[in-house]
Order: structure tokens, then sequence, then C-alpha cells
């Protein structure tokens, strides 16, 4: 049934403005299609942003639900919305305790994951922004060729460049190392980096940078002094941008890092949790929460100012 | 494709007016000879211009480097690697023993399931493309114009694409799960279920719809359901950015000449989202062929979900077959290329004589 049908239908129905007019009592707006379309999509609208909400967000809220249950009362009432008996952090206790106390470690994945994610932040900012500077404001010779080479970089598939490069770093001894791990992050990054903060520069007035130069400032201080506090705002976001993707990152951490327990990340500690008999679906989701806790709050928190940032980009342009 | 073209129109009159900018900055001090594109030698000209080239150069040569040494280069070695007789065990001896074979393309295209493989993907690729389009361009639509709380609820749209992979499959998991998971309990207890359905691990089931008994293959569903939750939110911003700067004019002097919302959105607003579509499009359908995160974390491949990318993550750590692996990949990506090609071909070329006429 298309909406279209029930529109003319019921416009078919309504009296015409012409048979109505004599009435004595207020008249009533004809039900015109527009006005029956436009009713009918009124209700549809909220009933679809509650259906988009509940799908995006219920997920998160169920994995925190188990998080705090125990999994005997899991299985004994796998339908509750709600903790029947009660809350506990037992589970995200066993998940961060060291493994000589009887937990899984999470406390060290943590400062792994968080290590991995921050430098390749620094390393990729940067390297962008040296790059970025140099597509956005200096003509030199394979200036636009560089854009098609990012191009190709960002949609290559990940899994065609894990072989090549775990046989590389297998070869020089280096998987397995943080450092490796991070280079890898890094040159898939930067393409993508290098785009997001051209499109700014490109939006930022060159007359200041042109002054600092008059004064006699080097082109480094230039970029240091001047583009930069301009550009903080998609700095930011792409701090942001950068810091979700490492964290996040599976597939590398799985290859490159999974036969050295004490430099696994977050997200691969979790998946070899997942591998063992013996660890309760509820410790599973304790894990998940400790996952994903930083990314959420991080969102949450930089929403607006990227989209701020992101507007105000929008807008010079 | 009409936003390939249109991203570099935007470009250009960038390019041109910057160019302009510098030409009419006079004597400034990086008054280049506006990118060697006049040519016309001015006063203090080709100096600074190699100058301003080599600082470029200078500044872009560690981005270079990385992507250059850490991408392109692998990229390279694949193809060498897919010709070589190499494994995990011997790829101290043999990494440089140049004997090329092509044994590891009779292996991987021969091996059982190859070609089952290669369906599952494509169905996987299409379907799910679509779908988390097709989600992406109506939530992008219900958000369209301002509301209470329309921040909240964009944000929550788009958590699933934020949120670590690790953490989202083991929900999903674990609500499908048939003894612990929610949805078999909200199936059972409440629509009437016989019994639980171990949704990732049934290869195929029965659906009974008004008597009539379909097979399904169930857990290939539930997969490209995922995906399509979880890669919605990547449409949703490029489909309501787009929206958002629609000019609204033409559907305004639509709204006057009569035409109700539902036509407003087929002949006026859904025709200038042509050009994103087939971008998202494009790019939705490269990176769901090549998926391998979610379907390992999900399934591990298994109960007829095994697609391309999976195979060769097995070749390469399960068999330690290095070469089958590259070989592999190779006709994954070959595969890709022929889908793109066929697509650009047949069906953007269509739209463009449809637009034409």
């Amino acid at each position: 049934m298309s909406p279209t049908d029930v529109g003319t239908g019921v416009a078919d129905h309504a009296p015409t403005p012409k048979a109505s007019a004599p009435r004595p009592a207020r008249p009533r707006p004809p039900l015109s299609r527009e006005v029956v379309e436009t009713r009918i999509l009124g209700v549809l609208k909220w009933i679809t942003i509650a259906f988009f909400v509940i799908a995006t967000l219920f997920p998160f809220y169920y994995m925190v639900e188990l998080a705090v249950r125990s999994i005997e009362d899991v299985a004994l009432d796998p339908g509750a919305l709600w903790p029947p008996r009660g809350a506990s952090l037992a589970a995200f206790g066993e998940v961060l305790r060291s493994v000589d106390d009887g937990g899984q470690g999470f406390l060290v994945f943590l400062r792994n994951s968080g290590f991995i994610a921050l430098t390749s932040v620094v390393v990729t900012l940067v390297v962008s922004i040296l790059g970025a500077y140099a597509i956005s404001r200096l003509q030199f010779f394979g200036r636009r060729q560089v854009h098609y080479l990012f191009l190709a970089v960002y949609l290559f598939p990940a899994i065609l460049l894990a072989i090549p490069l775990f046989v590389f770093f297998t070869r020089i001894g280096l998987r397995g190392s943080l450092f490796g791990l991070i280079l890898v992050y890094t040159s898939q990054i930067v393409p993508v980096t290098i785009h997001m903060l051209r499109n700014y520069f490109d939006t930022v007035p060159e007359s200041l940078e042109e002054a600092a130069a008059l004064d006699g400032a080097s082109r480094l201080t230039i970029i240091r002094r001047v583009a930069l506090p301009l550009a903080k705002p998609a700095i930011m976001a792409t701090s942001l941008f950068v810091f979700m993707i490492a964290w996040n990152e599976f597939l590398f951490a799985l290859l490159f890092l999974v036969e050295n327990r004490e430099n696994w990340t977050v997200s691969l500690g979790l998946s070899q949790l997942a591998g063992s008999v013996e660890v309760a679906k509820t410790t599973l989701m304790a894990g998940s929460v400790i996952l994903t806790i930083p990314i959420i709050v991080l969102f949450f928190a930089t929403e607006r100012l990227l989209v701020e940032g992101l507007a105000s980009g929008g807008e010079k342009g | 494709m009409r936003e390939g073209p249109a991203v570099g129109a935007e470009e250009d009159p960038q390019d041109r007016a910057r160019g302009g900018l510098e030409v009419g900055a006079g004597g400034g001090p990086k008054d280049g000879p506006g990118g060697g594109k006049g040519g016309a030698p001015r006063r203090r000209g080709p100096t600074l211009a190699q100058q301003e080239a080599r600082a470029g150069l200078a500044l872009l040569s560690p981005t270079l480097i990385v992507v250059l040494t850490m991408v392109v280069l692998p990229i390279l070695w694949t193809i060498v690697i897919a010709f070589q007789d190499l494994r995990l065990r011997n790829l101290r001896t043999r990494l440089f023993d140049f004997e090329f074979t092509l044994k590891n393309f009779d292996t991987v295209l021969t091996s059982p399931g190859f070609l089952e493989g290669l369906k599952v993907t494509l169905i996987y690729s299409i379907v799910g493309t679509a779908l988390s389009i097709a989600l992406g361009l109506v939530a992008a639509l219900v958000v369209r114009r301002p509301f209470k709380g329309r921040t909240l609820v964009r944000a929550s749209m788009l958590l699933p694409y934020v949120a670590p992979v690790v953490a989202v499959t083991f929900v999903w998991q674990i609500m499908l799960n048939p003894e612990l998971g929610i949805i078999n309990a909200i199936g059972t207890d409440l629509l009437g279920w016989r019994e639980s359905i171990p949704f990732l691990e049934q290869r195929s089931g029965t659906l009974s719809i008004f008597g009539f008994d379909l097979g399904v293959p169930t857990a290939l569903i539930v997969v490209i359901l995922y995906q399509a939750w979880r890669y919605f939110p990547f449409s949703f911003l490029f489909i309501l950015a787009r929206l958002q700067a629609l000019p609204g004019e033409l559907d305004e002097a639509a709204r006057v000449d009569g035409a109700t919302p539902l036509q407003r959105f087929w002949r006026i607003t859904l025709p200038q989202l042509q050009g994103v579509i087939a971008l998202l499009t494009v790019l939705r359908f490269i990176w769901t062929f090549n998926e391998f995160d979610d379907i390992y974390l999900l399934t591990q491949g298994g109960a007829g979900t095994e697609v391309v990318s999976v195979r060769v993550f097995r070749y390469l750590t399960g068999r330690g077959d290095i070469g089958a692996a590259s070989a592999l990949s190779l006709v994954l990506a070959l595969a890709l290329a022929l889908f793109l090609f066929l697509y650009f071909r047949f069906f953007v070329g269509r739209v463009k004589e449809a637009d034409a006429i």
C-alpha cells in the first residue's frame, strides 16, 4: 500500500470546497491530497524517528544491562529489559584486574589502545598538516596528481594490504611491536586527513599568512603561528577521526599483535576473550562497555564542536 | 557518475580563484608565476616559483614516504607474492627466491567453495549497499527539518558507525543467541515461535508466510541486516549534508503549483540526490565487497557467510599459505574492478542518458 493511494482515495470522498461552503457551522478545511499526505507523513515521521532511535540505541543499552547482570540471572530471564535482581559491577572488576589477580588484564589493553591511538593522532597530524598545507597553498609539480594517489589509497581495501604488510613486518621483525602498527595506521589514515585539512585550509584566507611573510616569517613559522591557530576546529575534528579509527581497528591489530598478549589492544583482547569457553557472556559485555565508553564520551563531548567546526568551514567557503 | 565531475568542478574554481588572488596581490612575496600556467616570466618569478615548488615537495615528503612505503609498494608486492610459492614457514628462505608459478591461482580458483564465496560476497555487497543507503536516505529525510531533540537523535543515529566493531558485533551475537538472547526470548514468549532460532549458526531456515514455506539463508540475511544497521549512518551523513544544501526555491515553486509532499519528494528532492546516491553506491559497494571485520567477528565465515575476504584471511593465518592468500586477494580486487566497470558502463551511462532526455 502506498500512501499516494490513500491520499487520492480519501480525497475522492472529501467534500469539495464549493459543496461545503454554505454550511452554517465552522467550515472544516477540505481534505485535499496535500493535507492528507502531510498528516500521514507527519505521523510516519515520528514513528520512523522512534524506530531509528530505538534500533540504534537499544544494542548499547542492552550491552550495559547485560554487563551489570550475572550470567545465571540472564539465563533465567533473557528477555528482561531491566536488571531484575539488582545490578553489580563485578564483571567490570573481573575484566580490568590483571591476570595474576584472576582477571583478564584489560587495564594493560586500555593502556596499549590509548598509546596506539594517541600516538597515531600525533604522527598523523604532523604529517598531514604539512602535506595539506603544501597542497593547499603552494604550487609545485605533481600537486594535482597527488590527489588521485590519495583517493586510490582511500579506496584500497585493507585486506589486500594486510598480506604484504604482514610479510614485511614479519621479515624485519617489527611484527608484534606497537610502532609497526602505528606506522600502518598512519599510512592508511593520512590520505583522508590530508583531504579534510586541505579543504579547511582552502577556506582560510591567505592574507594573514602573506602579511606574516612580509614581516619575514619563515614557512614553518607561518604554519605554526598563523595557519594552525586558524585551523583549530578542523584539527580537532581530524584528531577525533584518527583517534576513533585507531582505537576501533581490529584486523591489523589481530594480524600484528596476536602472539604477544602484553601488546594486545582492547579490541583484540576482547575478541580473544570471546574464544575461550569459560568466559561468561556477561563478562564479554563488560569488556565491550569498557571498549565503547571512551568513544561514546569523546563522540558526545565533541559532536557539537565537530558540527560547529565543519559548519564554520563551510560558511567561509 | 555526476558527483565525480562535480567534485572536480568544485576544486577548479578554487584553484583559479587562488591563482587570481596571487596575481592580484601584485608584488606580494608569494607571487609565483600562477603555477607556471601562464609561463610568462615576471619580475622576480622563476626563483620564487622554484623555491615554492621545493618547499611544497619538502612539506609533502613525509606523507609521500609513508604512503609509498606502507601502501603503494606493498600493493605492488602483493602481485609478486601471488606468483611465488611462499608460505609462512619458508618465509625466511623463500622470500627473495623469484621462481614464478601459477600454482597459487590454481589452488584458490579450484578450491571447493570459491564460486560460492564469490556469490555470497556479491549478494552481501549488493543487498547490503542498497539497504544501508535506503536506510540512510529515510533517516536523513526524517531529521531534515529542525525539531526539539534533533541533535540527540542525529547523534544516536551515528552511534553504530562510530562504535568499535568488536563491541557491536558481540552485542549482536548475544542479542541473537538462542539461549541468552533477547530476540529469541521475545520471539518464543510473545511472538509464538515454537523454538529458538540460532540466527548466526543456521545456514538456511524456513520462513512461513501465509502458509507458504520459504527457504531462506538465515545467517546471510542477519549479516546483511547487521551491515545495513552499522553502515547506514555513513549514507545518512552524506545525504543529510546534501539535503540541507539544496536550494529551497524548487521545492517552494512545486508547492505553490500544488504538488503534494510525496510528489515533491519523487520529482524534486530525489532527482537532486541522484549524484550523492551514485557516489555512495560506489563507495559502499567497494567497502562492503572487501568487508572483513564484521563477518569474521559475527560468524567467522560459517553458516553460508564465507565472503572472499574471510577466505583470504584463512589462507593467510590458518594455512600460512601467503602465496595463495595474495592470489585470492588479487582475484577479489579484479572482481571488484570488473563490477565497478560494469556499474559505470551500464548503470551510470543510463542515468546520464535519462538526464539528457
